[in-house]
């Protein structure tokens, strides 16, 4: 670990001009993940910038009856809240699927958002990450990549995004708040997180002195059809091989509005709103539904070796997420 | 009433001391003036160190060194010197510094030494190494054809096969039933929750007093007077607690030979912990491949039995365990071959590692005689009870003891195996697939040469102690209960001290040999003391035991009195006040009854059986369910016993479905080397376990009649768990671990 300077910040723009006027200055939330990245030399900033005297760990309804999760909300009162539980039940399950509980008691919303990539290469700075460190190459395309990715790869980089809370918010259409020198600005979830494409070092389109200040999540949180999936090597504490988060509504046995993101295959939630509305809405809720779905999503999925069995366990979590979505009304 | 403590459920009397912090680990000794190292780890697999610059690391504020190859200390020439009690006897020890060579990933090839850690730490990552690579091999299959067959054992204890008994090519030809299958099982990494550490304190009269991570301070103690030149008067070794070890502190490692490097070099006292990244360049339990050829009558009779393994040992020691062997142990068959080949490849030396051999060897024929049961239709049970073993056919000994009958019979009943269904793919709980299986476990019972001391003090407080360790088995409460039970104690008026090169030696602290070997050691060492109360007891004014011999009298609730006759007692108090005011000491050493032995082999034996649900899309497995019984003679202390076999039945399920290090052939490197990617099971992979001890009565064993209990739980699991597999899916899982693409 290098030594670094450690600021409180009291304001956000004092907080985002620090970071903006010094070269190597990172903000630090829970610190779950950075902290780790620190101590394995992943990361070296030469200067922390703590947000958490910030007050953003609020959760409020807003006007459009959306909901707002303040950048600093922990994971563990975010899923607990009764508004999100009750309303976002697919949010809540994805939190709970994450990390062990002392992590999501310490992990913020924000730095969920920004946790960086499990591959084992990226973790490992005797050995080449075109992630880490641009150029140097790709180990993990014919090496050790169980848990990776197999769509939206890139020569450079097959590396996926870890995140459980953050496939929900893909599958909600979440958005994401933001603040920086030239101010504030709002990022569509689909558009937070990038495909790694030839700057697999970058991993989201928020700028570097931009703070999150929150995540908005609409007023629709498919409370009466969800469903969080997570395939995983065991039954907690694990990143996910494939989850898949899906939201129905459901009117008549038609689907009317769907949402449903992946974890597990790309460098960021994986969803189309284009084939949700092409293939779910207006469609029978039903397994052919399902699987023409799948296909569409799936299309194009490449495995590296030995993720190839995430060829087979996609579709299949796919479409098990649809169907107990569908079905969870039945049930209650 | 008489209070008796042996087999009862006593909590850990060390407890306390773990769960408030009292407890001192290796790392947390401290000592004035202590300085912090760090090790800097190398990168590739094979090759040299072309140069090293520590230039920027000593700019660092509080940089006190960095040793390299270059600037290393004078250090011992002859690879004698390097071999510890646990080494393989041919090979050449690696010597980290010792030259510029490099044979594994993650070999140490610097020490950054510092004032504070955060600076030692700091200096390590800025120390600049280029390499010269040579071309490495980690790849088992690719270098199976170099293997070599074992010959003759190079470590006590560990034996080559026996020759070949009957005709096994001739049996198979004939035989009307042939299976003839390879079985796989991974690279596991030792990882105890404590990391591995040493804390060097630097006496004023220049001597050592060593903290360190370690199954045997003798063996520490040895390792680094040969290497570093002191006598044994100058180190003493301590290691009151140690946080888990499992076999990977059996060995000194690495961070015990470069703390006392720097600490020698400086004269100043060291401390030095290793990362958990760095356990993964320590010993692990080698990577195997096991063919098996059953052939058997249509009845499932064994005719013929082939094992031949090979297992992964490094390109500098040729280290093996026994894998091979169990298959001709476990049942009766008149036609065995076995043999144990080596594969020499570019990683770090292996090491034992829980049930070292056992674990795979008997998952091997475990799950080749579940085939053997699909093949031949019979239920897997009574075809272990046909094919009984009555006597050890390896060694052509008599059992001291073998319920393992009584194992199948009574975890069967608990396990409620009549319900199970033949056909796989039967019985289903919402989108899974239920399956039972089972399995039988083997492991050995040696007693090994130890010594002990023990002290009645005039107060009645009674101490013992032996240099053996508590690798957290719960050897202080075992040796509490012996010595309680001896001198009629309650458990308040014993002191255990261990860990101690000061205090009398006792053997390595593995292979299921402690409670054997230190309790009859505890044991003599109080029966000598009682007899000399007894002598004082019976030489009282009036005594009831004036004309009792010392067999005809028992300790029993701080009492002297007659057996036959309980109410003619010398309390322990009175006895003692007798005596001239000292202590009372006694010091023993013991060693196993030859001549009582004489014939017989020693092991534990377990049945274990499981039940598992795979989710059929996803291929996911719960195990639901365990039943073990286990047949290990005396019971010390029974709770600690039924934890050994929990811990060991966990340690199962991460080895049938989750464990493995897993190697970048590329870059010849254990990738995963860290606890969030290394997967072992976390409480939700743990659902029913039960555990079974059945009577076993062994006079023969050991004066106490017990059997180690560290090994036998996990051995056998991962059997049960994959035959339960394919009872659940028909699939048949021949390489661990069974995750999820291995069954979609």
């Amino acid at each position: 670990m290098n030594n670094f300077e450690y600021i409180r910040a009291d304001d956000l723009s004092g907080a985002a001009r620090f970071v903006a006027s010094h070269g190597q200055a990172k903000f630090i939330g829970g610190g779950t993940n950075l902290v780790d990245l620190m101590k394995y030399a992943v990361e070296r900033p030469t200067a922390l910038v703590d947000l958490n005297r910030l007050k953003l760990r609020d959760i409020t309804v807003l006007p459009d009856g959306g909901v707002r999760i303040g950048a600093l909300v922990t994971n563990s009162d975010a899923a607990y809240s009764p508004v999100v539980s009750s309303r976002y039940p697919l949010l809540s399950r994805a939190i709970l699927a994450g990390a062990s509980a002392q992590l999501r008691n310490k992990a913020t919303t924000s730095g969920n958002l920004l946790q960086r990539t499990r591959c084992v290469y990226f973790y490992d700075t005797a050995v080449p990450c075109n992630k880490r460190e641009p150029g140097t190459g790709c180990p993990a395309k014919e090496g050790i990549n169980r848990s990776l990715a197999i769509l939206g790869t890139s020569v450079e980089c097959i590396a996926t995004h870890p995140s459980d809370m953050c496939v929900a918010m893909a599958a909600l259409g979440a958005v994401v708040q933001v603040t920086g020198p030239t101010g504030d600005r709002s990022i569509l979830f689909a558009d937070f997180h990038r495909l790694p494409g030839d700057h697999p070092e970058i991993d989201s389109t928020l700028a570097k002195d931009e703070i999150i200040t929150a995540v908005d999540l609409p007023a629709t949180g498919f409370a009466k059809n969800s469903a969080y999936i997570k395939v995983r090597d065991r039954q907690s504490y694990a990143f996910a091989l494939i989850s898949v988060a899906a939201g129905l509504e459901v009117v008549d046995g038609l689907i009317t509005k769907a949402g449903v993101a992946m974890g597990g295959v790309a460098h960021k939630p994986w969803r189309s709103a284009q084939l949700e509305q092409q293939l779910l809405v207006g469609k029978p809720a039903n397994r052919d539904t399902w699987h023409a779905f799948q296909s569409a999503l799936l299309a194009g999925a490449q495995g590296y070796g030995e993720n190839d069995f995430k060829l087979k366990l996609a579709p299949v979590t796919v479409v098990r997420a649809l169907e107990q979505a569908a079905h969870e009304g039945d049930q209650a | 009433m008489n209070t008796h403590l042996i087999g009862t459920d006593v909590n850990r009397i060390d407890g306390p001391a773990k769960v408030s912090g009292a407890a001192k680990y290796a790392g947390e000794f401290f000592a004035s003036d202590m300085l912090y190292a760090v090790v800097v780890s190398g990168a590739i697999a094979h090759g040299e160190i072309a140069s090293i610059d520590t230039h920027k690391a000593m700019k660092v504020p509080g940089a006190i060194e960095v040793f390299t190859h270059k600037n290393r200390p004078h250090l011992a020439w002859f690879d004698k010197s390097y071999l510890d009690e646990d080494a393989p006897t041919d090979g050449k020890p690696l010597r980290p510094l010792y030259d510029a060579s490099i044979h594994h990933s993650g070999q140490p090839i610097a020490l950054a030494v510092a004032e504070s850690f955060e600076a030692a730490r700091y200096m390590a990552r800025l120390v600049h190494v280029e390499y010269k690579a040579f071309t490495h091999q980690t790849d088992m299959t690719m270098a199976v054809q170099e293997a070599k067959r074992i010959e003759k054992s190079n470590r006590t204890g560990i034996e080559p096969p026996p020759k070949p008994r009957g005709n096994s090519a001739e049996a198979y030809a004939a035989a009307a039933v042939k299976l003839d299958k390879t079985y796989h099982s991974p690279t596991e990494t030792h990882n105890p929750m404590e990391l591995f550490a040493t804390t060097v304190v630097y006496n004023p009269d220049d001597t050592l007093t060593i903290y360190d991570k370690t199954q045997s301070v003798s063996n520490s103690q040895l390792y680094v007077t040969n290497i570093f030149g002191f006598s044994k008067s100058d180190v003493r070794v301590e290691s009151p607690f140690v946080g888990g070890a499992f076999g990977s502190a059996l060995r000194p490692q690495y961070q015990l030979y470069l703390a006392t490097l720097a600490a020698k070099a400086l004269k100043r006292s060291v401390r030095l912990t290793l990362t958990r990244d760095q356990m993964f360049t320590l010993g692990h339990r080698p990577e195997t491949l096991q063919e098996i050829r059953i052939g058997a009558n249509t009845n499932g009779d064994l005719q013929s039995l082939h094992n031949e393994t090979m297992q992964a040992t490094s390109r500098y020691e040729n280290y093996f365990e026994v894998i091979a062997n169990w298959s001709g142990l476990s049942y009766h068959c008149d036609n065995v071959t076995m043999e144990e080949k080596i594969v020499a490849m570019d990683t770090a030396t292996p090491g034992d590692m829980r049930a070292p051999g056992a674990a795979q060897g008997v998952w091997a024929i475990e799950t080749a005689m579940d085939e053997l049961a699909v093949a031949t239709g019979r239920d897997p049970v009574e075809l272990r009870l046909q094919n009984y073993a009555e006597k050890d056919q390896n060694h052509d000994k008599k059992y001291s003891s073998k319920e393992l009958k009584a194992c199948y019979q009574q975890a069967a009943e608990r396990f409620r195996w009549s319900e199970r269904k033949s056909t796989p793919r039967t019985e289903r709980r919402g989108t899974s697939l239920v399956g039972r299986g089972m399995a039988g476990g083997v492991w050995e019972a040696p007693q090994l040469p130890a010594a002990a001391k023990a002290t009645l003090a005039p107060d009645g407080t009674l101490t013992v102690a032996s240099g053996t360790a508590d690798i957290g088995t719960g050897t202080y409460t075992a040796m509490a209960i012996l010595a309680g039970e001896a001198l009629g104690l309650p458990l308040n008026r014993v002191i255990v001290k261990l860990g101690d090169t000061e205090l009398p030696v006792a053997p390595l602290e593995g292979g299921s040999w402690t409670i054997a070997s230190v309790g009859t050691a505890v044991t003599e060492a109080c029966k000598a003391v009682a007899e000399k109360i007894f002598k004082l007891a019976a030489g009282l004014d009036h005594s009831p035991l004036k004309h009792a011999s010392f067999k005809e009298v028992e300790f029993v609730n701080e009492r002297i009195s007659l057996i036959a006759d309980p109410s003619s007692f010398v309390t322990l108090q009175a006895a003692l006040a007798a005596g001239d005011g000292k202590p009372i000491e006694e010091k023993t050493k013991s060693g196993p009854n030859l001549l009582k032995q004489h014939g017989y082999k020693s092991y534990t034996h377990s049945a274990v059986f499981a039940e598992v649900e795979v989710d059929e899309d996803f291929g996911t497995v719960s195990v639901c369910r365990v039943v073990s019984a286990i047949a290990g003679g005396r019971i010390i202390n029974h709770e600690a016993a039924r934890n050994q076999i929990i811990g060991g039945i966990v340690w199962g399920i991460g080895m049938a479905l989750q464990e493995q290090s897993e190697t970048d052939h590329q870059l010849g490197r254990i990738m995963n080397h860290n606890l969030a990617e290394y997967h072992v099971p976390v409480c939700a992979d743990v659902h029913d376990i039960e555990v079974i001890f059945v009577k076993e009565d062994d006079d023969i064993v050991n004066p106490i009649g017990a059997k180690g209990l560290g090994e036998i739980g996990l051995v056998g699991v991962a059997a049960a768990i994959g035959n339960a597999i394919y009872n659940a899916t028909g699939r048949r899982v021949r390489d661990l671990p069974i995750t999820l693409d291995k069954l979609i």
